[in-house]
């Protein structure tokens, strides 16, 4: 995984809450056996129109928004457990999602990709979209290392929280199966004791 | 310490848990289906590692799989690669795959419940967020990401922090026509669908301990829609008499050490949750949707609020309603009986137990489609085919099919479903498509009118 220390970029704003992840990326995109590709389907059904023409009004699609940070309404990425939509948003070029709330399961999808969700305060929130749309070039700094989210030249912060151990990976581009697989003889020997009683050896 | 169900599940099959983050939690029964799967393997092939534990992984064939000529090669020749893989990786792996056109063979979270390979007490995972359907067992069943299920393919374990306990108790007498999926619906609509993010949810109450496992399966599936990663409901002698006699349940002695240590798999009186909610039964009517997230549901002879949350009128623009508006007699040309949430035996009794007799109204399409070959088959055998042909609906073969549309059956764009599926998100059985999600009677009613209505007028 690659790894994630700071970031300083601009950002796009997407000021709709509940974003569910059939809208990050449709069901029928699922189909592939690979990770490559999703990008170009992010938002898909947002993005485009019934024609596949770009539809003006959305944020991703107006020439003044770019950048790797998305900034986006309430409650991101409920819905199914697809990690394919954590994919399509960090093959679109995003490195960083900003809510003020994310599902569970999203965020662990995010954080195994190398895709830092930044929770923040509602009222931050709001602060950063009426920042980025007045001024569409306006950086926003992420500071994983101090869990520290801003804009440097209004001189706006807040803190963020992570769990410890999410950050260290993040840092280090440390990923889950390799900690896991140098447990196994721990889990052997908790398999040994079967100090649990469900018939979890018993082969199917 | 006093401990709740989940502690006592949960706590059991910690490993270790890591200073300021999260527990390694041993999985005892690893779910895999075509969609989330593929990416996992090759994770594990290009790092070289074996598949830890084949033994306790079950494969199924269910997201993306035609509903019809399930003999034949499928058409859409992405999906028939999709399939082609999880075949190859289940053969490489020594994995057993109960694929298209095997007996066993139906949605992930139907067929693993019938089989008995769902029991209490145990931990089990799939890459789908309806895992938590599972937890009706008494049993810790969460949805993860693929990067998880590689994970748990390395070593049958999760890297997961402990959630927080929420629960949800709803006591006193259900209504006539008021289903389980009208009893889940309401405390959605009641709590919005984030309540639930961070916690675990046990369901307690007479009316959870009063409903069969299928009304409790589908209760505990949509505790993802509230936002929390599972539900669970203690284990019960109704639990133990389902359980009882399946496939892959333990036999003889077997069953009943496991059933003496199931019975000890309650909540302490005095345990504490970090969050608790209460409902009457008597409040609760036949639910409907009206937006595009699960939470936004009324009773059926409701009206659409008309102070609405910052997403309503997005959410009201893409469904064609206005706010006040009564759905009731709104014309419903697409039905939809299916998906992990209703497809088991219980609800086609019940949807059939109101058709019978009666024929669907000509304006609607109305698709059936069982949740694994074994309820197809009971369906078969309890004369449940005739009553539904006889009505005019269309019965299909197995699978996920227009819950999420992957497959060829979707909704139309601009077309109203009234489905007994779990979400109602934008385009989600279909591009353009709106879904009203509702119970299987609801459906069925609804089928039969070609409209909304109040059908419980009309209950014996």
């Amino acid at each position: 995984m690659e790894k994630f220390i700071t970031l300083t970029d601009t950002a796009v704003p997407l000021e709709i809450e509940n974003v569910d992840t059939d809208q990050i990326i449709p069901a029928r995109f699922l189909k592939a056996t690979d990770k490559a590709g999703f990008g170009e389907n992010l938002f898909r059904d947002w993005r485009f129109d019934n024609n596949d023409q770009p539809n003006p009004e959305f944020a991703l699609n107006k020439p003044e928004y770019k950048g790797s940070i998305l900034v986006a309404g309430d409650n991101f990425g409920c819905g199914s457990s697809r990690e394919h939509a954590a994919w399509a948003i960090k093959a679109y070029g995003f490195t960083v999602v900003v809510s003020s709330y994310f599902a569970d399961i999203f965020k662990g999808n995010a954080l195994n990709n190398g895709l830092l969700p930044v929770q923040v305060s509602p009222g931050f929130l709001d602060e950063l979209f009426i920042e980025i749309t007045k001024d569409p070039s306006v950086e926003i700094k992420v500071d994983l290392e101090a869990q520290k989210i801003g804009i440097p030249k209004k001189d706006i912060s807040e803190h963020f929280e992570i769990d410890p151990y999410k950050k260290t990976c993040m840092i280090n581009g440390f990923d889950d199966i390799d900690f896991l697989v140098s447990k196994l003889d721990a889990i052997k020997e908790f398999e040994q004791k079967k100090s649990h009683k469900t018939q979890a050896t018993t082969p199917l | 310490m006093k401990k709740t169900l989940f502690d006592k599940i949960w706590d059991s099959h910690v490993i270790e848990s890591i200073p300021n983050g999260p527990d390694i939690l041993y999985i005892d029964k690893h779910l895999i289906h075509e969609v989330t799967s593929p990416q996992a393997f090759n994770e594990l092939k290009e790092r070289g590692i074996s598949v830890f534990r084949p033994d306790q992984i079950v494969a199924t064939a269910d997201h993306n799989t035609p509903t019809e000529n399930q003999h034949l090669p499928v058409k859409d020749l992405l999906s028939r690669k999709q399939l082609k893989e999880l075949t190859q990786n289940c053969e490489e792996n020594n994995i057993t795959l109960y694929g298209l056109g095997h007996p066993y063979n139906g949605i992930v979270h139907v067929m693993a419940p019938e089989l008995g390979i769902t029991q209490p007490g145990m931990t089990m995972v799939c890459g789908d967020s309806h895992t938590s359907t599972h937890g009706a067992f008494g049993t810790i069943a969460f949805g993860i990401g693929t990067s998880q299920v590689s994970q748990v393919f390395a070593s049958q374990c999760v890297l997961v922090q402990k959630p927080k306990k929420l629960r949800v108790n709803v006591n006193g007498k259900l209504k006539k026509g008021v289903l389980p999926k009208d009893v889940i619906l309401y405390i959605i609509s009641k709590l919005g669908t984030n309540s639930g993010t961070g916690y675990f949810c046990e369901y307690a109450g007479n009316v959870f301990e009063e409903m069969s496992m299928e009304g409790r399966m589908t209760v505990c599936n949509m505790s993802i829609e509230m936002g929390a990663r599972g539900g669970l409901i203690a284990p019960d002698e109704t639990t133990f008499e389902y359980v009882k006699g399946k496939e892959f349940a333990p036999k003889g002695e077997n069953f009943e050490a496991a059933q003496a240590y199931w019975k000890t798999l309650k909540t302490d009186e005095d345990a504490e949750f970090d969050q608790e909610y209460s409902f009457d039964a008597e409040d609760i009517e036949p639910m409907i949707t009206y937006g595009t997230n699960p939470g936004m549901g009324i009773k059926i002879t409701g009206s659409i609020p008309m102070e609405g949350g910052k997403s309503d009128a997005k959410a009201l623009a893409y469904m064609g309603f206005k706010p006040g508006e009564s759905l009731l007699e709104k014309t419903i040309n697409w039905i939809f009986i299916g998906s992990c949430t209703n497809s088991r035996i219980e609800d086609f009794r019940q949807a059939a137990a109101y058709i019978k007799g009666k024929q669907k109204a000509s304006n609607v399409n109305a698709l059936i489609v069982p949740g694994s070959r074994q309820v197809a088959a009971q369906i078969e055998a309890e004369g449940l085919r005739e009553v539904f042909e006889n009505a005019g609906f269309t019965l299909r073969q197995p699978g996920c099919s227009a819950c999420l549309a992957m497959n060829d059956d979707k909704i139309p764009a601009g077309e109203y479903c009234v489905s007994t599926s779990n979400r109602n998100f934008e385009g989600r059985q279909g591009q353009g498509s709106r879904t009203i999600l509702a119970s299987p009677l609801t459906a069925a009613a609804t089928a039969v009118s070609g409209k909304l209505t109040d059908f419980t007028k009309h209950l014996n």
